[in-house]
C-alpha cells in the first residue's frame, strides 16, 4: 500500500470516530510521522514559522472537496503514483484527471488568482497541529477507549486492519516527511511547475518515487499490469478522472498536495493545517454522505459530490483575487 | 533607475514565481524581490538563473530582498 495520504487521513477520521465504516479505522501512524518528521526538520534547520491568516474557510472546504474527489477515484496523487507502479491502469485515467484538474487551476492562477497573504503569527499557534499528531500517537500507542464500544476504533478486517509494525510505519513516515520538507516534495507541484513555467525541478522527485516503486514492486513480485481485478480500485473511468480533477483543482487554488499540505503544518503553516483538518473531516462526511467509491465502482452519491466539488472550485477559483 | 519592487511576502506557492516570471518577461530590471519564506526565495532564485539574470540577496531579519540585475 505505500503511504496513501487521503486514504490515511481518511482512516484516521474513521479512527476518530467521524465515520462509522469498520473496515478503514486505524490512526495511521505514517501520517503523523510525515507532520512530525517535517516539524523536527523544520525545527532543526529554522525554518520552522508561525503563519496563518490565509482565507482559512475556503482553505478548509478545499480540503474537503480534495478528499471527495481522491475517494471517487479510490487514492491521492501518492497512491495515484504507487497504484501506476504496481501496473494499475487506472491510475493513468486518474493522472491524466490529476493532470487537467491542475491545468486549469493554473488558468487561474494566471487570471489573478489568490487566497491573500499568509501573516506570521506568534511562534506556538504553528506548534497546534504537530502536538495534535504527537497526541494521535499516544492514543494509537496505548489503544485508548474512552467509552465501552467507542472510539478510538482499530479495524479487525479490510484495508484498515492491514498496516505494517507501528514503529515501521511511524519511522517512515518520520524520515520521508523530514525529507520532504528538506525537498519541497509536492507531487501537484510538479506537474504544475511544468504546466506553469517548465520547470521540471519537483517532477524529478515524482519521477524518482515512481521508478522506486516500480522497481519494488518488481522485485517483489508485485508488478501485475492490467485494468480489472486490480487493488482498491475500480474502472469506471470517467470518475476515475473527474474525481482528480476536482482533487487537482483543490490541491492547486490551496497551494500544495495533501503530502505538501501535511509537511507544511510541520512547518507550522497554520493555513496547510486548517487544510489537513478539511480533508480528515471531507473524509467523515464522504463516508457519511455515501460519496465514497469502492472496488465495484462509484458509490451513488459520488459523482454528485464531484460536480458539486467541482463547481465549489471553479466559484472559488473566479471569486478569489487580491485587490489591486 | 530605481529597481522595480515585488513583495512577495506570505503569498503561497507559485505566487512568487509567477510574480517575477511576469515582471522578467516584461523587462523590469533591475528588481528586487521581497520574500519570507526559504521555499520562496529558493524558487524564485533558481527562476531568475534559469532566466539568465544575476541575484544578490539582503538578508532583512523576518525577509530577504533578492536583487535581481542583468
Amino acid at each position: 500500500m505505500g503511504i496513501c495520504v487521503a486514504c490515511m487521513e481518511r482512516d484516521i477520521a474513521g479512527a476518530l470516530g467521524l465515520h462509522r465504516v469498520p473496515t478503514v479505522q486505524y490512526l495511521r501512524p505514517e501520517i503523523m510521522g510525515l507532520v512530525l518528521g517535517a516539524f523536527i526538520a523544520a525545527l532543526l534547520t529554522g525554518e520552522y514559522r508561525s503563519r496563518g491568516g490565509s482565507s482559512p474557510v475556503v482553505r478548509f472546504f478545499l480540503g474537503c472537496f480534495a478528499m471527495v474527489g481522491a475517494l471517487v477515484f479510490l487514492g491521492c496523487p501518492w497512491r495515484a503514483i504507487l497504484r501506476l507502479a504496481g501496473g494499475d491502469g487506472n491510475a493513468l485515467v486518474g493522472l491524466f484527471g490529476l493532470t487537467v484538474g491542475i491545468g486549469v487551476g493554473v488558468w487561474f492562477l494566471k487570471r489573478g488568482y489568490s487566497l491573500g497573504r499568509s501573516m506570521p503569527r506568534p511562534y506556538g499557534g504553528g506548534w497546534i497541529l504537530p502536538a495534535f499528531m504527537a497526541f494521535l500517537l499516544i492514543l494509537l500507542i496505548g489503544r485508548v477507549s474512552f467509552s465501552p464500544g467507542g472510539p478510538i476504533f482499530f479495524s479487525r478486517v479490510g484495508p484498515g486492519a492491514s498496516h505494517a509494525p507501528l514503529l515501521v510505519s511511524l519511522g517512515a513516515g518520520l524520515v520521508i516527511g523530514g525529507l520532504a520538507q528538506r525537498s519541497r516534495f509536492c507531487t501537484m507541484g510538479a506537474i504544475r511547475d511544468m504546466i506553469l513555467i517548465r520547470d521540471p525541478h519537483l517532477i524529478s522527485g515524482v519521477g524518482a518515487m515512481l521508478l522506486a516503486a516500480w522497481v519494488t514492486n518488481i522485485l517483489l513480485g508485485q508488478f501485475r499490469p492490467g485494468f480489472t481485478g486490480q487493488p482498491i480500485a475500480h474502472t469506471d473511468v470517467l470518475w476515475n478522472f473527474l474525481g482528480m480533477v476536482l482533487a487537482g483543482l483543490a490541491f492547486v487554488l490551496a497551494g500544495g498536495c495533501p503530502g505538501r499540505q501535511l509537511f507544511l503544518s510541520g512547518e507550522g503553516d497554520m493555513d496547510a493545517a486548517i487544510f489537513v483538518w478539511g480533508m480528515i473531516v471531507g473524509a467523515a462526511l464522504a463516508h457519511n454522505f455515501n460519496t465514497v467509491s469502492s472496488p465495484a465502482g462509484v458509490s451513488p452519491f459520488g459523482p454528485l459530490a464531484v460536480l458539486v466539488g467541482l463547481i465549489f472550485c471553479l466559484v472559488i477559483g473566479m471569486t478569489q483575487r487580491d485587490r489591486p | 533607475m530605481d529597481p522595480y519592487r515585488i513583495d512577495a511576502r506570505g503569498l503561497s506557492c507559485p505566487q512568487p514565481v509567477m510574480l517575477v516570471e511576469r515582471a522578467l518577461t516584461a523587462g523590469k530590471i533591475p528588481l528586487d524581490v521581497i520574500v519570507d519564506e526559504p521555499v520562496a526565495q529558493e524558487n524564485v532564485m533558481r527562476l531568475v538563473t534559469k532566466r539568465g539574470f544575476r541575484s544578490e540577496i539582503t538578508d532583512e531579519g523576518p525577509w530577504v530582498v533578492i536583487h535581481v540585475v542583468a
